[in-house]
């Protein structure tokens, strides 16, 4: 295949047009396997991305003081049945600069394809940075997906980042997201997975607010049918004044599922305050009555409850013009 | 003959009678209020015609167009005509309001969620993007609850004190929403402790003890709160001879 025609394929995989993709003013990456296949760069932002054996080695930095006004797009894909995309991302979001990013990690035909993701992510003071990946897996949940990442957030900084993965099969996913969140800073993470048949879901979130201030929100929301399992473990810790921090888990169980979740909360400052939300199991039953009054038989209502769970974004995804 | 027809039933909790040889019919396209002291079995009443969980198990009949509910599941109930508002409405955390509006609707469209939505006085613009959640407020959540009972064109609506948590200028939406039902010749029943929500019924029925004690216009059943015969102490009890 050309490059030209695995661009093409890529996109379409993510339901972009390839004919009308985007315009100049939006930056885009584009990787297959190991290869760069599309990059285009506005003013503000700098990637340097070296292909490797088995994936690629990027550096990203987004310029002091730079504004992206468009959120860039990266593409990530797999599109024969199997492989292994090894991916080692280094983000730097230097100071007072305002970036997003649109990531998409597409794996439509894999039987057998592996996607490992090791990040460093740095978002400078005062900085915003946005990051919302959404996964496209195809059916036959023969995909593991790897993804860790070790974050700090500067003074003041802004940093949200979510994961989504809702349409396909998950197939297996370990993620490991581990923050340190510096005076002021604000971050919000977070997974929104609708796993089913055999797929394994294993989520490691955690943050670490240090500075003054810091606030920080760790979120997932996980929908297990079938034979799925999901195993979240969610840390937050707390060891500054007026620190803030809020955990919210919910996994909503149908049929043979397994749900297990771990929260640990610490908090080591007088000023300090984290709460802790949780709800795994069944769907709610007031909900659940309220559908099923309205004539929805429980497989249709279970479905819709599950949909508003996993379609809840965040401030930065919910302007996204996604389908 | 009463679209619905409760007769004879008793339905136990823990063994104790919380409805108790209740009978008592509702006429098509009328609306029907039922005031009670608190614990009458009121909302009980209201679970065992919707069918829910733990509300299945009754003597007696409950007869839709004649025929007998019993084993009948929810939804099939629903999809037969009869729905349910309940005092408190559930939150769906990330559910869009429209999805939820039209969820028991045949026309999913927006601007049928937005008329529903526009009868209770709530802008479409700014409700038909947000979730039925903890964002929304008690009242807002309940009046979105009565949109989405509009949406889907029911035949009996059971409203479990459409009132409570309500205040004025949205009570009279409610209102207006009562007054299209009545309008399409729905059948509804209004649970209720207010006389304000009572003066708007054809006809009111008097529970006390999972019982009815007494029926008739109105004037008469609101006669029962003005006198302070409520909440029910059965002293003032009307003597059985009373209720004809
Ligand atoms: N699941 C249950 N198990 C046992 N008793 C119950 C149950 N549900 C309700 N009851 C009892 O049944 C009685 C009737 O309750 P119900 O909620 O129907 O009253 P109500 O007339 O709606 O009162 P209110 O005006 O306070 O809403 C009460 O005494 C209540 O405690
Ligand atoms: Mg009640």
């Amino acid at each position: 295949m050309s490059t030209q025609n695995v661009v093409a394929e890529l996109l379409k995989s993510i339901g972009v047009n390839p004919d009308h993709p985007f315009g100049d003013d939006v930056a885009r990456i584009q990787v297959h396997q190991n290869h760069v296949v599309g990059i285009h760069l506005i003013p503000g932002l700098k990637v340097e991305a070296d292909e490797t054996k088995d994936g690629i080695a990027a550096h990203l930095l987004v310029e002091e003081g730079a504004v992206l006004k468009k959120p860039v797009h990266i593409c990530f894909g797999v599109l024969p049945e199997e492989g292994l995309q090894h991916i080692q991302l280094n983000i730097d979001i230097r100071q007072d600069s305002k970036a997003s990013i649109l990531a998409h990690c597409t794996f439509p035909n894999a039987k057998q394809v592996e996607h490992v993701m090791d990040a460093q992510i740095t978002v400078g003071p005062r900085a915003h940075y946005a990051y919302f990946e959404r996964h496209v897996h195809g059916p036959y949940g023969g995909v593991q997906v790897i993804p860790n990442a070790k974050i700090v957030v500067h003074e003041g900084a802004e940093f949200s980042t979510e994961f989504e993965l809702i349409k396909g099969r998950a197939g297996t996913i370990k993620f490991d997201y581990e923050a340190e969140c510096r005076a002021r800073s604000i971050l919000e993470m977070t997974a929104r997975i609708n796993g089913r048949e055999n797929d394994i879901i294993v989520i490691q979130e955690t943050a670490h607010l240090i500075g003054e201030a810091a606030r920080g929100a760790l979120t997932s929301h996980i929908a297990l049918r079938d034979s799925a399992r999901a195993e979240v473990f969610n840390t937050l810790t707390a060891n500054a004044p007026r620190a803030r921090g809020h955990v919210d888990c919910k996994e909503i169980v149908v049929g043979q599922a397994v749900a297990k979740a771990v929260p640990i909360v610490e908090v080591m400052h007088p000023t300090a305050h984290v709460t802790h939300e949780a709800a795994i199991g069944s769907v709610d039953s007031k909900q659940l009555q309220t559908l099923l009054a309205r004539g929805l038989d429980e497989e249709e209502a279970t479905d819709l409850i599950i949909e508003g769970l996993l379609s809840k974004k965040t401030a930065f995804s919910s302007t996204l013009p996604l389908s | 003959m009463g679209i619905l027809e409760i007769s004879h039933v008793t339905l136990r909790l823990d063994g104790r009678p919380i409805l108790n040889d209740l009978s008592l019919d509702l006429w098509e396209g009328h609306v029907h209020a039922i005031i009670g002291p608190n614990g009458a079995g009121k909302s009980t009443l209201a679970s065992t015609i919707m069918g829910l969980p733990g509300y299945t198990q009754y003597e007696g009949d409950i007869l839709l167009d004649g025929e007998s509910l019993k084993g009948i599941p929810v939804h099939e109930r629903a999809r037969r005509g009869i729905t349910l508002a309940w005092q408190e409405p559930a939150r769906f955390e990330g559910l869009p309001v429209q999805r939820f509006i039209t969820a028991g609707a045949k026309d999913k469209t927006r601007k049928h969620a937005a008329e529903a939505l526009e009868t209770l006085g709530l802008e479409p613009q700014k409700y038909l993007g947000r979730s039925v959640d903890k964002t929304l407020s008690g009242g807002e959540r309940k009046r979105v609850e009565l949109a989405s009972i509009l949406a889907m064109d029911p035949r009996i609506v059971l409203m479990d004190e459409p009132d409570s948590g309500i205040d004025v200028e949205a009570l009279e939406k409610i209102f207006e929403a009562l007054k299209q039902l009545k309008e399409r010749g729905v059948t509804v029943v209004l649970i209720t402790h207010s006389l304000t929500v009572l003066d708007r019924a054809d006809h009111a029925f008097l529970m006390c003890h999972g019982t009815l004690l007494d029926k008739g216009n109105v004037e008469k059943i609101g006669g029962y709160f003005r006198n302070k015969c409520l909440p029910c102490d059965h002293i003032n009890r009307p003597q059985k001879e009373e209720i004809q």
